[in-house]
């Protein structure tokens, strides 16, 4: 070989060939027996065997006899990708008394036998694919696995269910979490519904005891009106940068006698309240909710005349008196904290109906989304749990739209997967408090839970109307009464259109992913779905954790999720958290770069490519340095470097060559 | 009989896709089931900042009749910026590539994230598709462009 910059081990190598069937995931498609035989006239392999499943005990076992009884010092296995098995089989290759870095896998599965239909092909890509995996192991140097320290203290971002679910699992467990929150408020959607589905309990009651065990909890720091702007660092040892807006109310002085409300120079809500989705007003200094954590009041800015004009009275520094707690000069400021672990735990939106225009939000006064019809069911909502239309008149029929936003090819083709029960349980409660006539108008309905089903009967029976059929108009009625027609196909009745008159409709909003979701996702340098939902490193083996060692999902960030889901995922990721502390130290892989020293003619190419700095240039030998604390393994400089004098463990230049000559070096 | 030996032509395309998005992608593509071309042969690199251009090379002086790199989409790299180191070594070594006689559509890079599992099939696909319409790898035929020159040496 002409390009040779490694340092060259073990011409003749004893290597060890093992493919597998997947039973019949691989089989089916890849001649194994063909491929096995293959293997064996490689030069350099002394066993090849197919074997049904690998990474079962048998097939570990295997590997571990082989090189006993043959003396093996390299190991191959033909299977699924190494992000499923790359570990069990270096660990097998360990337990047989070699190193694992001995070891080179072989992906026949994923990139082959499962995207090829033709046998003849499948096979031919997978004897290349096992050929320059044989050629390039031979290369292979014993390395040790790295282990840094995991920083024993956790980060979840977002204060939902979801996040203080996540939080006080960790607290509980003596660790230091900081819990951060965009709002003024934790809580999330789920503080501001009524009931919850399918038991109706009560959402507060089940909720803020669990908010105020956050802010009483010695282990929790409660990072209200604050984003994580910057993610620095590594699992285990991560630098976060959270950007801490003002509440212009100082935290540790404010006792939350909310005296400063009442006293505000406006004597009535004067702006929109964000809380009860724009159904009420709030007072520019003012608190979300009346359970609110923390218990204190926050200053908006945008709308405190002290802010505008400088000119106010100020009674609110008045009723607070000598405690002093109202601060009008508190600054935005930039906060780093040092965590081990993250949670992610961001939610979700709701769907913006006005995008659907046929269902005419936003132009006729009666339609409602279903978030605004929760805080009007709501006993501490806008009308105080009255269920009443913008006049003040208590509704005699409601329509219910399922669907709004979900299972529509024109803005999410996805289920939202709670609409169908919210909807239910919005029908009951319209019922209970109105007695009006509910109409659900749905597509399907999806009652795929514990007692759902049996909820979806109960409110059926207490005679709720179903329609089948998607919503096809919405119109007011004639003679300006403000109600609205309800225009919708009745599939089970053959298609006959049913035009339903409606004193309120209720849109049921899909859920979306948040619009930033894409920006977060970056910072945490984490993968995204096309829709938004951030992605978990797999659907079903480890739903809670990412592509990024040390950073786990918790929620509907990861996708629509009901409550008793979001908790069990939140208590999943804290576990995942956890058991990373706890150990207390990270394996990395070994695949950092290093500055041959005697080649290095010190032209400096390589000290700016490093993004981490981890490359600098020593005045004394007049030749770059790698510090391998700092190196993540990306072979930038490797690749960049003019005389070849920088290696990368595990993806030497020379490891690569024999790959690519392996895998052209057919017939 | 010219035609025919090209439609029975398979090109041997060596990929090397990033282990943080296209390989991924390329692991999904598996898991959806996503049949496409078998001509692809992939490298696993921690990074498209990683391929070196003389992988690219050695590649085609073996017998490749195309490379494909495949890395995660500008402002998306697992290591911040490796993906633009290989954007600009590739857009010089195509320029270099061209001049020796290897077609342009040999050489690809492309951005494929790990949830896109249709952009690989369909970046395999494609470049597949006009690869057999290229036909192989053949550094004997003299270029056009490169006629003139050797007449003035």
């Amino acid at each position: 070989m002409s390009l040779d910059k490694g340092v060259r081990t073990n011409g003749g190598a004893r290597i060890g060939v093992y493919v597998c069937h997947c039973g019949t995931n691989i089989a089916a498609t890849v001649d194994v027996e063909e491929v096995a035989r293959f293997a064996s006239e490689l030069p350099g392999v002394e066993v090849a065997r197919d074997y049904k499943y690998m990474c079962s005990d048998p097939g570990q076992e295997l590997i571990k006899q082989d090189i006993h009884d043959h003396n093996l010092d390299r190991v191959v296995v033909a299977s699924c990708s190494p992000s499923l098995h790359e570990k069990t089989f270096r660990d097998a290759t360990a337990d047989g008394g070699v190193n694992p870095f001995y070891f080179q896998m072989v992906n026949i599965r994923e990139h082959d036998s499962w995207v090829h239909r033709d046998v003849e092909a499948a096979t031919e890509k997978a004897k290349d694919l096992i050929r320059a995996a044989v050629r390039r192991v031979r290369h292979h140097r014993p390395l040790e696995i790295r282990r840094v320290p995991v920083h024993d203290e956790a980060l979840v971002v977002g204060g939902g269910i979801a996040g203080i679910h996540a939080a006080l699992t960790l607290a509980n467990a003596g660790k230091h979490v900081y819990l951060v929150e965009r709002e003024p408020t934790i809580g999330g959607h789920m503080a501001k519904f009524d009931k919850t589905f399918p038991t109706l309990d009560c959402a507060a009651c089940i909720l803020t005891p669990k908010m105020v065990s956050v802010k009483a909890h010695p282990n929790i720091t409660i990072l209200s009106l604050s984003e994580v702007t910057e993610v620095d660092g590594y699992v285990g040892n991560f630098e976060v940068t959270v950007k801490r807006k003002p509440r212009y109310i100082l935290e540790d002085v404010c006792v939350g006698c909310l005296e400063c409300i009442e006293a505000c120079v406006y004597k009535k809500g004067k702006v929109v309240d964000e809380f009860n989705v724009g159904l009420s007003t709030r007072k520019p200094i003012y608190i979300p909710f009346p359970q609110a954590v923390p218990q204190m009041p926050v200053i908006d800015p945008e709308t405190c005349i002290e802010f505008k004009s400088g000119k106010c009275k100020k009674t609110c520094v008045e009723a607070c008196g000598d405690r002093g707690a109202i601060d009008f000069t508190q600054e935005e400021k930039l906060e780093k904290i040092k965590v081990g672990t993250i949670i992610l735990a961001t939610g979700f939106k709701t769907f913006d109906p006005k995008r659907i225009p046929y269902y005419g939000y936003g132009v006729y006064p009666n339609v409602y989304t279903a978030l605004e019809l929760e805080r009007l069911v709501n006993s501490a909502g806008p009308t105080a749990g009255e269920i009443v239309l913008r006049d003040g008149s208590k509704p005699k029929t409601v329509g219910i739209v399922h669907c709004v936003g979900s299972r529509d090819e024109n803005t999410n083709i996805y289920c939202s997967r709670v609409c169908c029960m919210y909807s239910l349980k919005l029908a009951h409660l319209i019922k209970e408090k109105t007695d009006a006539e509910v109409y659900n108008f749905y597509i399907d309905i999806r009652a795929p839970g514990k007692a759902f089903e049996e909820f979806y009967n109960r409110v059926a029976e207490e005679g709720v109307h179903f329609i089948r059929g998607k919503v096809a108009e919405v119109y007011p009625e004639s003679g300006g009464n403000g109600r609205v027609v309800v225009k919708a196909e009745d599939t089970l009745l053959g298609g006959v259109m049913r035009k339903i008159p409606v004193d309120m409709l209720v849109l049921a909003v899909g859920l979306e992913a948040h619009a930033d979701a894409e920006e977060v996702r970056r910072m945490f340098n984490i993968t995204c779905s096309g829709e938004g939902w951030f992605m978990e490193r797999h659907p079903k083996l480890a739903p809670v954790n990412t592509f990024t060692d040390g950073i786990f999902l918790a929620g509907a960030c990861q996708g629509p999720k009901d409550i008793p889901d979001t908790v069990a995922q939140a208590g999943a990721a804290a576990a995942e958290a956890l058991a990373l502390i706890d150990t207390g130290y990270v394996e990395l892989e070994p695949n950092t770069a290093y500055v041959k020293e005697e080649e290095c003619s010190g032209c400096k190419t390589c000290v700016p490519l490093c993004p981490y700095g981890a490359i600098s240039f020593r005045e004394d030998t007049k030749k770059a340095e790698i510090n391998e604390v700092l190196c993540k393994g990306c072979g930038v400089c490797v690749a960049a470097c003019p005389s070849g004098s920088i290696g990368q463990n595990l993806f030497e230049d020379d490891e690569i060559f024999q790959e690519i000559e392996g895998l052209l070096a057919h017939g | 009989m010219a035609d025919e030996r090209k439609r029975e032509f398979e090109p041997r395309i060596v990929a090397f896709f990033c282990n943080w998005c296209t390989y991924l992608a390329a692991d999904l593509a598996g898991t959806a089931r996503l049949q496409h071309a078998p001509n692809t042969r992939v490298i696993r690199v921690m990074c498209s900042g990683r391929v070196d251009p003389q992988f690219v090379l050695e590649a085609f002086a073996k017998g490749a009749d195309g490379v494909l790199i495949g890395g995660c989409h500008p402002g998306d790299c697992h290591y911040q910026e490796g993906n633009y180191k290989a954007l600009r070594r590739y857009n010089l070594l195509k320029r270099m590539l061209k001049d020796m006689g290897i077609e342009e559509e040999r050489f690809r890079l492309e951005w494929i994230s790990a949830s896109e599992a249709e952009r690989l099939k369909w970046a395999v696909d494609d470049m597949v598709e006009k690869l057999k319409a290229l036909g192989p790898l053949n550094f004997e035929v003299p270029r056009e462009d490169f006629a003139g020159e050797e007449s003035v040496a």
